[in-house]
């Protein structure tokens, strides 16, 4: 057993040492614009890594990411602003705040199913936020906390840009949550959850402890959106609470169910979707030449259409949709192959 | 004290406001077991077609029973065009449709009145009554508004109790599969509460309007306390839910005024975890079977 999960360390080790290669690569060729939209995208797949593992292995739905990721944007704004934290530290810190503020609301959604839980969600993404504005003294009020930007380190050489540098930082906090939400998935404690989400009673016979496996997941979760926060917060170098609407929270919800639950790779397309919607809108718009008000709601729009047509069409997301049609594909090539080899005989 | 009083008075016609739309909730929730999120948004839309009448010179009166029809063939439409599809799905499918329509409604009424929020006339005088020297939180608007939710409580409850078509109601939703059997058209009662739901809703938009203003987002907290308030009667029971909205609106009311406006959806949620922890099945709840 052992060495099997040695084993499956390293295989999560090999998986984000291609993916970091990978971003890296992408980042180096990428101009100034591009870097800044990967560190979006990488500051976005971080919370919904999180928020994808809650739904799709946990089976529970949040609509307060937007609420985790608020908590995270703030200590780190905080702690790097007012006590001058380095980054890491901030982020680390930043993580394991929104992890207690999920740990509270994960003992009680552990209790909670389906539309109380959303319900309860829904609640905290409108709620926690606000608190910003009770407290101008500490949280600044509307214009929030702004931090400075952090300058690459020297040995990247003086003319490393700092977009790629932020997109650099953002990218590996987004590898850290891969790291972890990959081996948790693919460990006990995934499996537990995946059975506590099948069959809460199956579960609980063959030893798993439902309520706490729950709460874990939500805590996960929300750990994730807090780093995401954080992350967020370093990319935009400010933490507002007009940053963290309610539309936020629906909006990486809409993204992680159509980008397919409970699957690492529906977190990727989710954040590809998040980052890119806006543009290809704004193009659509454009070229279709809409007028302001329709074109600054098109995304908004194209989310909620997909969210429904996704739910009653297509309840498995881009990726489920993706795998099919590679099986389809597959099926198509090896059934020729079939029967041009049967063909000869005839 | 006055505050007191003043807060006491306004949370009273607040609270009512919230029992409507929990009534909607309540009602969609005993008919198909699904929670509306999309109620709010549904309820912005009806208030935006009152707002536009109004502004083409319409009276109010017209405005207002246009936007409860409108609500009524809403709601109806939304249950047969996307809840049937999503019934036999697991109950998170139907959630995460409501949430779509929720985002697609506020979308598309930015994109047709923009997201400017509007004004919006109320039925009578917002000043409030004269008591001796000092002017109350209480108009008749208020008066208004306390008593149309009231008369629709009991003209529902009167429905549900004393017409066949409430008995065929309840027994769709207490046992689809045996009222479809003695022959209730399950499928169209079905329809029905979401329709009366949905008008129900509309009528809390266009009274709450005068206050939020017309916006795609001012009624997010509508819900969000409507919801609180539901969850607090058991979001099973008609008389919980109004008791609990009355309640919610008390208490929002009192921590708006003494602690100020922002903490008040902060309120809701200690009270929702509380109600959830303590008494999952609601102040109200007439079984205590029912897993939350």
């Amino acid at each position: 057993m052992r060495a099997l999960a040695r084993v499956g360390a390293v295989r999560a080790a090999v998986v984000v040492l291609l993916a970091a290669l990978a971003f890296g690569a992408v980042s180096s060729l990428v101009g100034e614009y591009r870097d800044l939209q990967l560190a979006d995208g990488a500051y976005y797949f971080a919370a919904l890594i999180g928020l994808s593992v809650l739904i799709g292995f946990g089976g529970k739905i949040s609509l307060g990411h937007g609420a985790f990721m608020a908590v995270g944007a703030y200590a780190v704004a905080l702690l790097v602003a007012d006590e001058h934290w380095p980054l890491v530290g901030a982020l680390a810190a930043a993580t394991a705040v929104s992890a207690l503020v999920g740990a509270v609301l994960g003992a009680a959604a552990s209790r909670l199913q389906g539309p109380y839980l959303a319900g309860v969600t829904l609640t905290l993404a409108v709620a926690l936020p606000q608190i910003g504005n009770r407290f101008p003294e500490t949280l600044g009020g509307e214009n929030g906390l702004v931090i400075d930007p952090p300058a690459p380190p020297s040995f990247l050489g003086s003319s490393f840009p700092p977009q790629r540098y932020l997109a650099w930082i953002a990218g590996l906090g987004a590898l850290a949550a891969l790291f972890f939400i990959y081996n948790m998935t693919r460990s006990g404690a995934g499996r537990a959850l995946r059975a506590v989400r099948d069959d809460e009673v199956a579960a609980a016979l063959c030893g798993c402890h439902v309520g706490r496996t729950q709460t874990v997941a939500f805590v996960l979760s929300a750990a994730c959106a807090g780093l995401g926060g954080g992350l967020a917060t370093v990319v935009l170098q400010l933490a507002q609470p007009g940053a963290f609407p309610l539309e936020l929270s629906l909006r990486i919800f809409a993204a992680a169910v159509i980008g397919g639950v409970g699957s690492l790779w529906g977190a990727f397309w989710a954040a590809a979707l998040l980052v890119l919607l806006p543009n290809w809108s704004h193009d659509i718009a454009q070229s279709l030449s809409l007028s302001g008000n329709v074109a600054a709601n098109l995304p908004l729009a194209i989310y909620g259409v997909m969210l429904i047509v996704a739910m009653l069409l297509w309840p498995g997301g881009i990726q489920a949709g993706l795998r099919q049609l590679s099986g389809l594909l597959k099926r198509a090539y090896s059934s020729r192959h079939s029967v041009t080899q049967s063909n000869p005989a005839k | 004290m006055t505050q007191f009083i003043d807060l006491t008075l306004s949370g009273i016609s607040n609270g009512a406001i919230y029992a409507a739309v929990a009534l909607a909730l309540v009602l969609i929730w005993r008919a198909t077991r699904i929670v509306n999120f999309a109620q709010g948004a549904m309820l912005m839309i009806t208030t935006y077609i009152a707002a536009a009448l109004v502004e083409a010179g319409n009276p109010y009166w017209l405005a207002l029973v246009v936007a409860v029809a409108a609500g009524l063939v809403f709601g109806a439409l939304t249950e047969l065009v996307l809840i049937r599809r999503v019934e036999s799905a697991p109950p998170i499918n139907a959630v995460i449709v409501t949430l779509g329509l929720l985002v697609f409604l506020e979308a598309l009424a930015g994109m047709i009145w923009s997201d400017t929020p509007r004004a919006f006339p109320a039925a009578f005088s917002i000043q409030g009554y004269e008591v001796g020297h000092t002017r109350i939180l209480f108009s008749p608007n208020s008066t208004f508004i306390v008593c149309v939710v009231a008369l629709v409580a009991l003209a529902l409850g009167a429905l549900f109790r004393y017409t066949s078509l409430g008995l065929k109601l309840r027994a769709a939703a207490f046992a689809p599969e045996v009222a479809r059997l003695l022959g209730v058209r399950v499928g169209r009662m079905f329809t029905i509460g979401w329709a009366l739901a949905a008008g129900v809703g509309a009528l809390a938009g266009a009274l709450v309007a005068p206050s939020t203003f017309v916006g795609p987002s001012n009624f997010d907290p509508i819900l969000i306390f409507a919801f609180t308030a539901a969850v607090l009667g058991g979001l099973e029971s008609p008389l919980g839910a109004i008791v609990g909205g009355v309640l919610i609106g008390l208490v929002l009311s009192y921590v708006s005024g003494y602690e100020g406006e922002a903490l008040a959806p902060l309120a809701a949620l200690a009270m929702l975890l509380l109600t959830l922890m303590l008494r999952p099945t609601g102040i109200f709840a007439a079984s205590r079977e029912r897993r939350v």
